[in-house]
């Protein structure tokens, strides 16, 4: 883990691989000391903003190399959230054959794996769900799609993801979900918040 | 309970508070106030909590009419600010009566007014914030002519008596802000932390509350190359591969993939808000400890 300097109000810390920033994105909001605003895993870092009134700069530091380098977690915790999906995307064929398989095939391998949300991002909601183990790594469509609507169930690079409402988008669509994936007004307003467990269904 | 009416919003008006901090791991910014500094004076010469909500007006042509009396008070941007026809005072609690207009004109100094009224704008709060973030699109939607906004109840405090707030109107001429280093200072040569920290800046016309775009030097990265997306704050300098700066705003996204070179300090992030299109910024680096 790597200490990077953000301000006076945030530190970013930086880690080899996915799995540690799972170990201590859990790690660093089990128990946050006061003065902590916000947590925001990413890809390889967990940014942390403070107020410094509260929580010196030092004292985050010191609080961050203290509990980061804890183990990924391990997955039995929490119920799997299970999403109904057509497989009807525009991108389904062209998906599959970049990864040589058929397309049923890879609706398969979509839905036989159990999908962690490891960080969100892009817009309220969104999350990018991780299956260690599973390769259906794709590049991002070459040109963006201007509209890409609510419920869209999408891959790209090694994560999936689901559009939690229309906007532009580069990530390859599989098909939709009826499933609504933000909504402010609940309690809980992400559906997939960070560490969530995913299962695709495919309907028929 | 009394509520005052938007006959014109202005170029742009938003309902905007504190911030909503605490939802960024759900990809929700903190938004708020952009100059937070302005608003917490408005509340607090109209006798609010400093985190009641009020609007920040962006340029001029906003006209409000309230149903009743009411308590106001005008801080951020300098232009002329017309209550009833009678001028209104910067940084000064006036007294706004029943169904008279409160007009204002294109700011002579700084680009967004911050408008507190006693009891604070009352709509329901998302996420515990009244704040609108316009790049994640939650929170009260703009304001548009017809809209109806609610005032809170009476606070406890009284308006209170100070007179004067010596508080001197945004600048016009070269601004400065203080710049820390960021967590990408070893993408880019030494010569771009160098020209980022000695150049005159110009402000692009193409900046808005997500980011306050700079006008200058291309800045050059040592390397090539993505960056996988990080977390981002407000303040945060992101330099774009054609090596321009970007300075995130209050409506930061949450994350990004530029490389961040360098970040604001707090205590000079409100300035950005007054920047005006094509206005000379100079970047002081500080070092991130005493």
């Amino acid at each position: 883990m790597r200490i990077l300097p953000f301000g006076d109000s945030a530190v970013l810390a930086e880690f080899s691989s996915l799995d540690e920033v799972r170990g201590a994105a859990r790690a660093l909001t089990s128990a946050p000391p006061p003065g902590v605003l916000d947590v925001v895993p990413a890809a390889r870092t967990v940014l942390v903003r403070i107020r410094p009134a509260e929580l010196p700069l030092a004292a985050a530091e010191r609080w961050i190399r203290e509990v980061a380098q804890a183990p990924p977690p391990d997955d039995a915790a929490g119920e799997v959230v299970v999403l109904p999906v057509r497989y009807d995307g525009p991108d389904l064929a062209d998906t599959a054959r970049l990864l040589g398989i058929e397309a049923g095939e890879l609706v398969r391998r979509h839905t036989a794996a159990e999908w962690e949300c490891a960080f969100s991002g892009f817009a309220p909601g969104f999350a990018y769900l991780v299956s260690p183990g599973l390769d259906l790594a794709v590049p991002r469509l070459p040109t963006s799609r201007p509209r890409v609507p609510a419920g869209a169930v999408a891959v790209a690079g090694e994560f999936s993801g689901v559009y939690p409402r229309e906007s532009p988008g580069g990530w390859r669509l599989l098909g939709t979900t009826d499933a609504v994936l933000w909504d402010e007004t609940r309690t809980a307003p992400a559906l997939l918040p960070p560490g969530a467990r995913v299962r695709f269904e495919a309907l028929p | 309970m009394s509520a005052v009416r938007v006959l014109s919003p202005g170029a742009l008006a938003l309902v905007e508070d504190e911030g909503r901090p605490g939802w960024a791991a759900l990809g929700v910014g903190p938004a708020g106030a952009f100059d937070r500094g302005a608003l917490r004076l408005a509340n607090r010469l109209v006798g609010n909590a400093e985190s009641a909500a009020g609007l920040e007006l962006l340029l001029g042509g906003a006209v409000l009419v309230p149903d009743a009396d009411v308590w106001i008070a005008v801080t951020g941007a300098w232009g002329a600010v017309r209550a009833g026809g009678a001028p209104v005072e910067p940084h000064t609690a006036t007294l706004l009566p029943a169904r008279s207009a409160l007009e204002f004109a294109a700011p002579e100094h700084g680009l967004r007014y911050c408008l507190a009224l006693r009891g604070g704008i009352a709509v329901p709060p998302v996420l515990g914030s009244r704040s609108r973030d316009t790049l994640a699109g939650l929170g009260p939607a703009p304001l548009a002519a017809g809209d109806v906004l609610p005032l809170g109840p009476e606070p406890a405090t009284a308006v209170p008596a100070a007179d004067l707030v010596p508080v001197d109107p945004p600048a016009d001429g070269p601004v400065r802000l203080d710049v820390l280093p960021g967590p990408r200072r070893d993408w880019f040569t030494d010569s771009a932390w160098q020209a980022l920290t000695t150049a005159t800046w110009h402000v692009s016309p193409r900046s808005d509350r997500t980011g306050v775009r700079l006008e200058g030097p291309a800045l050059r990265r040592t390397r090539e190359g993505e960056l996988p997306s990080e977390g981002m704050v407000p303040g945060a300098i992101q330099v774009s591969p054609d090596g321009s700066p970007t300075i995130l705003g209050a409506d930061a996204p949450v994350t990004g993939g530029y490389p961040v070179l360098g970040v604001i300090a707090s205590a000079s992030f409100d300035r950005l808000a007054q920047l005006r299109p094509g206005q000379p910024v100079l970047l002081t680096p500080r070092a991130l400890r005493p």
